[in-house]
């Protein structure tokens, strides 16, 4: 028996937009599934740190109240993955809040019925990663990154990649609605397709390039694709005005955020494209045959964790004056200087307790020590970052950095210069600063002992 | 001549927390096969100051592309990261000069 799905992507992910006449036009091809990534550790390690969602929840609203209504005048299921950035058990929490306020406004047009939804918490227990991490269970990445019980414990949250198993298991309850934590941005498009045998290779394929939307399209920010996935491979299309899929801008889709471009790692195995072939239908659709997916023993799922870094205060002054621009690196030196004696005489505090971070905005700024250019302009800001080990700290730093920051010449023996400051109080407060502390995959004997899986009724 | 001079485009982004990757588009096979031949796996090192272990490299005749995947210089967001999509550092190789 042949299988066809087909998958509409509203977008790479939600929170970002898309246009509504293509998602109109997409819900018209009655796809037999909704799916929408929900984050990524792209912007940073905050997010997990803090378990929160770098959305604007206003917009994550506006643009799930439009898929919900989407999937109720499909009857299908609508799955989102890696919920509130992060994936975060609070994240899923976000997720269902946020979806119980849509079934509940009174237009109805929302949802129609009861819904079942079904949550999946990638969230990992410490102490059962302890416990893995001394059964050697857990396994580094390259780039090596030292992992001990300490470090560990250090984690204000840890989540594994979720992969297709867990989303089917899900759809297996019946749910009309999937709210996933942590999850590979793949997994997501393909488990529908998998579980009702597509080909494996077309499936991880398909949904490698379609998770990020018209991302591998010729109009990216449109949000919406259509992949149709069959026993032998996929077809993929946008639906905006104007949009189209060639067989360059799916292809080149694969060098994107990976590492590799013809092998990409999932739980249970790799996606390998080295032999896909990409054939234009027509100037709007593609078709890809030949991907491979290669399954491994054992289980693995990805790690990510973040743990605080310390906490952080920032200034910022602008130099105007022609001699301190050009002398811009030498005066910072002199500055930094006498800012670690200062720091010391009236703090009490050694220069490990602390970090005084100079960027000089229109000369190292954006590269640090890999700037090569050395050409200054009429004007250089400096910033200062100030890493401390309480925002306390950062912040009496920080008070005491910016009347020299202000006013401190460049020789002994000259008046003292007055910069600009930009704003009143020069120094903000950035609060607690988080670093990803995992590059690990964790075997499992059982697959779903990953995740748990929980049914509600909203 | 540069990179830049004999490329369509450069782009560098995270490929994770711990990797940057940097694909140069050549737009055409003999700028590829020029490009290909021209910019060393050295240079990406040096650019970045990653041993060469840290660096893997994939010529892409398919594409006309060669990309590049290296260890982050720093890991992203780090005090010490200036750049947490590693979006700016293709700059860095667009500005290589290319061997004659």
């Amino acid at each position: 028996m042949s299988s066809n799905v087909r998958v509409l992507v509203p977008s790479g992910v939600l929170g970002l937009g898309f246009d509504s006449e293509a998602l109109a036009r997409a819900v018209a091809l009655n796809p037999d599934v909704i799916c929408i990534d929900g984050g990524s550790t792209d912007s940073g390690p905050y997010s997990l740190g803090t378990s929160t969602s770098k959305y604007s929840r206003a917009v994550c609203v506006r643009e799930w109240r439009q898929l919900m209504q989407a999937r109720a005048a499909l009857g299908v299921p609508l799955i989102i993955g890696s919920s509130g950035t992060c994936g975060s058990d609070d994240m899923v929490d976000w997720m269902l809040e946020i979806t119980r306020e849509i079934a509940a406004e009174t237009d109805g047009a929302a949802t129609g019925e009861a819904l079942k939804v079904a949550l999946i918490y990638s969230e990992q227990d410490k102490s059962v990663l302890q416990e893995h991490l001394s059964q050697q269970r857990i396994k580094p990445l390259e780039p090596v990154v030292p992992l001990d019980a300490a470090l560990l414990e250090s984690c204000t949250h840890v989540v594994a990649l979720a992969g297709a198993e867990h989303i089917q298991a899900a759809l297996d309850t019946g749910a009309d609605i999937v709210i996933a934590g942590r999850t590979t941005d793949t997994a997501v498009v393909s488990a529908l397709p998998l579980a009702r045998g597509c080909h494996a290779g077309a499936c991880w394929h398909a949904a490698k390039i379609a998770e990020c939307g018209a991302l591998c399209s010729t109009h990216p920010t449109s949000g919406v694709i259509v992949v149709d996935i069959d026993d032998t491979g996929f077809t993929i299309y946008p639906t905006a005005d104007q949009a189209h899929c060639t067989p360059h801008s799916v292809s080149a889709h694969m060098l994107y955020e990976n590492t590799d471009p013809f092998i990409l790692y999932e739980p249970g195995g790799h996606l390998d494209v080295r032999a896909a072939h990409y054939e234009a239908l027509d100037d709007t659709r593609v078709r890809v045959t030949g991907s491979r997916w290669v399954p491994t023993d054992p289980y693995t799922v990805k790690l990510e964790g973040a743990r605080l870094g310390g906490y952080q205060t920032t200034l910022l002054a602008l130099l105007r004056n022609a001699r301190y621009v050009a002398n811009a690196r030498a005066w910072v030196d002199r500055l930094q200087n006498h800012l670690h004696r200062e720091i010391s005489a009236s703090l009490s505090l050694p220069e490990s307790a602390y970090q005084l971070d100079f960027r000089l905005i229109g000369d190292n700024a954006t590269l640090g020590e890999l700037e090569t250019q050395t050409s200054m302009g009429h004007e250089t800001g400096v910033l200062l970052i100030i890493t401390a080990q309480t925002q306390e700290m950062a912040n009496e730093i920080g008070k005491l950095s910016n009347p020299f920051l202000l006013h401190y010449p460049l020789t002994d023996d000259e008046s003292l210069p007055t910069f600009a400051f930009p704003y009143s109080p020069a120094q903000t407060s950035r609060g607690a600063l988080y670093e990803f502390c995992l590059n690990h995959i964790l075997e499992l004997d059982e697959p779903m002992s990953a995740v748990r899986l929980e049914e509600v009724v909203v | 001549m540069k990179v830049s001079n004999l490329a369509d485009s450069v782009r560098s982004k995270n490929a994770g927390p711990f990797w940057v990757t940097i694909d140069i588009f050549c737009g055409s096979d003999s700028a590829y096969q020029s490009m290909r031949g021209r910019l060393q796996t050295e240079q990406i090192a040096t650019a970045l100051r990653q041993p060469m272990t840290a660096v893997k490299r994939f010529d892409i005749d398919a594409l006309n592309v060669v990309k590049f995947s290296v260890h982050r210089p720093v890991v992203q967001g780090h005090p010490l990261d200036r750049d947490q999509h590693g979006a700016q550092w293709s700059m860095l190789i667009e500005e290589l000069d290319l061997q004659d």
